[in-house]
């Protein structure tokens, strides 16, 4: 490591040339000059490609129409776009279905021969690769869910007539494919006493999350695939840190560096621009997991019954703490539970399907789902969370801002109509 | 006997191997050293520590001229903010109430925080539309933006110059406004408490 003064004379002599250099295919040539390092042009936006020859490029059929929908706070065409949760087959999200929530950066336009992934910082070597070399290295494949701190929050949640895409269509699941952080780290080697790394995306804001170094060589990749594809642009092409369970920002899209040291870099994604607060004021930072959770997508807020009779629940359980253990239901306003049935496969960190059959006799009803993981967490009810807390169920409805990391049962409420809504604020 | 003195020869011979072999590379030939440059052109998210602050410096005077020019026209002439940009003052005492403001003077933890993310982040490309180069800050311009919102949050006095040494130095009000407090502990999740996705 050069010592800070050292780098200060160096920077001082060459901060001319680090602006505006184009250093080995690191930068895009049309890099503009800038006395900012590590500033780059390729933000302003990937134009989306129209559909080709179906032949060549498949379509799904036109009775099928289930689409994404915008969330009303965004305020760009890109912005917060919810998953269609009740319209998606298995626990794969296809990828023109994923959430999405960009932070006010364009989707860049990245060419992958250009891009380069450098790990450096407390490391014995740093090292900095290309896409093709990042190939070279054994890969695996794993299904895993990328869910948004602020998935099913107070707001979503507030109208009855919200659909479970509005509730918790921030959460979606695909099956990823890259290295293992742990075998690019093993190359670069680790100086002892690092206990953080940073990733750092290549958009124009170029998001950075504080990432625990345990976390990072359990279990993160460094993910070129996705669902049997490259990793599409709004997801980070060509490349996108996966952090199992972690929130939304430790994914961390179109990474191109990452950085070890002894501590959190407190970037805006760890804080202040992404925690949440507690009632009294605090903030709430590096919540890292996301918490364990359930919700019935079938039937959902704004599903109709036509008549009485057999109906199967079925729904989608994920936990940040790993897999899912269990998920029970309860179709009489939580008086009773009784177990659903786990729908393989089971992944760790995964949307987890579950089943129960049900049998609707035309009476008003409340049904719900409670998901356990292999830790033994449980998802709490709404005036668990109230406790921990010491508000009642009105504060959640009364508080301007919104709250992250809220993930209590959700129940729909079914009318003697057949007509589903939502329930929570309800008892 | 010297069948056990053989034995942690080569037991001895197999430990020290497997060392060396965990300090190599397995992969040599992916991947190459970044050069210097290379590194301190990317290298630009900027720890609590300020390590990784470049030259310059800058007071809130300067910093007021270059907002009248850059900034103004999203975060508001009383830096009172716009549909198009945040508020850069007020918010004491709001956190705790149901409008709650997540502001740099009444939220904010760390005085780097603010200078990473006018560096990286300001001004912002707006629907898609590319800031023309001569519109991006210099690290003198990022620290005379950063003086002057912490001058007017009253954090800095006018005349302080902000640069890589006194900027790490300066306390913020709401640092100790977030649980838990010191950043040591955050590793230890489930230590301190979080279970079932709160950490109380």
């Amino acid at each position: 490591m050069k010592s800070k003064t050292d780098r200060r004379r160096f920077l001082q002599g060459s901060a001319a040339v680090v602006g505006g250099m184009a250093v080995g295919g690191v930068k895009p040539a049309s890099s503009q000059s800038n006395d900012v390092p590590g500033d780059d042009t390729w933000s302003l936006g990937y134009e989306p490609q129209t559909p080709t020859d179906p032949r060549e490029y498949g379509q799904r059929s036109r009775y099928v129409t289930s689409k994404r929908t915008y969330n009303p706070r965004g305020r760009r065409a890109t912005d917060d776009v919810h998953t269609p949760l009740a319209e998606v087959e298995g626990i794969i999200t296809p990828a023109s279905l994923h959430f999405n929530v960009n932070h006010g950066s364009a989707i860049p336009d990245i060419d992958p021969a250009t891009h380069r992934l450098m790990i450096h910082g407390m490391v014995d070597r740093p090292l900095i690769f290309t896409m093709e070399e990042l190939k070279r290295f054994p890969s695996v494949t794993r299904t895993h869910f990328v869910e948004c701190a602020y998935n099913a929050a107070p707001p979503e949640r507030r109208s009855l007539d919200a659909t479970v895409q509005r509730t918790h269509g921030q959460t979606s699941c695909s099956q990823w494919t890259g290295v293992l952080l742990s075998v690019l780290l093993k190359e670069t080697g680790v100086k002892k006493g690092a206990t953080w790394i940073v990733g750092e995306g290549a958009e124009e804001k170029k998001r950075t999350k504080s990432i625990p170094l345990e976390k990072a060589m359990a279990d993160a990749i460094v993910a070129y695939g996705q669902n049997g594809e490259p990793v599409r642009p709004e997801q980070g092409f060509p490349l996108r840190l996966v952090v199992p369970g972690y929130e939304g920002p430790a994914n961390v899209k179109w990474l191109r560096r990452i950085k070890l040291g002894d501590q959190p870099w407190m970037a805006h994604a760890d804080n202040p621009g992404h925690t949440t607060l507690r009632p009294d004021g605090k903030g709430r930072w590096f919540e890292f997991e996301m918490g364990v959770n359930s919700v019935i997508t079938s039937p959902s807020g704004g599903h109709h019954l036509p008549k009485r009779g057999f109906y199967g629940l079925n729904g989608l359980a994920w936990s940040g703490g790993g897999a899912i253990s269990r998920v029970e239901i309860s179709t009489n306003g939580g008086r009773s539970w009784n177990d659903a049935q786990l729908l393989e496969p089971i992944h760790r960190f995964a949307h987890t399907r579950f089943y129960y059959p049900w049998q609707w006799d035309g009476g008003e009803v409340v049904l719900q789902s409670r998901a356990t993981d292999e830790r033994g967490d449980v998802q709490p009810a709404l005036v668990e969370l109230n406790k921990i807390f010491g508000v009642d169920s009105d504060y959640w409805l009364a508080i301007k801002d919104s709250r992250g990391h809220f993930n209590p049962i959700q129940p729909w409420k079914v009318s003697a109509e057949g007509r589903v809504y939502n329930a929570i604020w309800e008892g | 006997m010297r069948f056990g003195k053989v034995s942690f020869v080569l037991l001895l011979a197999i430990v020290v191997s497997v060392g060396v072999r965990a300090q190599s590379r397995t992969y040599d030939e992916l991947g190459r050293t970044p050069t210097a440059e290379e590194i301190q052109a990317w290298d630009i998210a900027i720890g609590p520590a300020g390590e990784e602050l470049p030259p310059g410096r800058g007071t809130a005077k300067d910093g007021a001229t270059i907002y009248a020019q850059k900034c103004v026209g999203c975060h508001g002439q009383n830096l009172e903010g716009s549909p198009n940009g945040k508020p850069l003052v007020g918010g004491q005492g709001t956190l705790g109430t149901l409008t709650p403001k997540k502001t740099i003077g009444a939220y904010w933890p760390f005085a780097t925080q603010i200078w990473d993310f006018i560096n990286r982040a300001m001004p912002p490309n707006m629907y898609n539309v590319p800031i023309p180069p001569e519109q991006k800050h210099t690290a003198d311009e990022v620290y005379a933006l950063t003086a002057f919102i912490l001058f007017r949050n009253d954090i800095i006095k006018e005349g302080d110059v902000i640069d890589a040494n006194s900027l790490p130095k300066i306390e913020m009000p709401n640092r100790n406004g977030f649980v838990p407090v010191e950043l040591e502990d955050a590793l230890d999740y489930r230590g301190r408490g979080c279970r079932s996705g709160t950490c109380p």
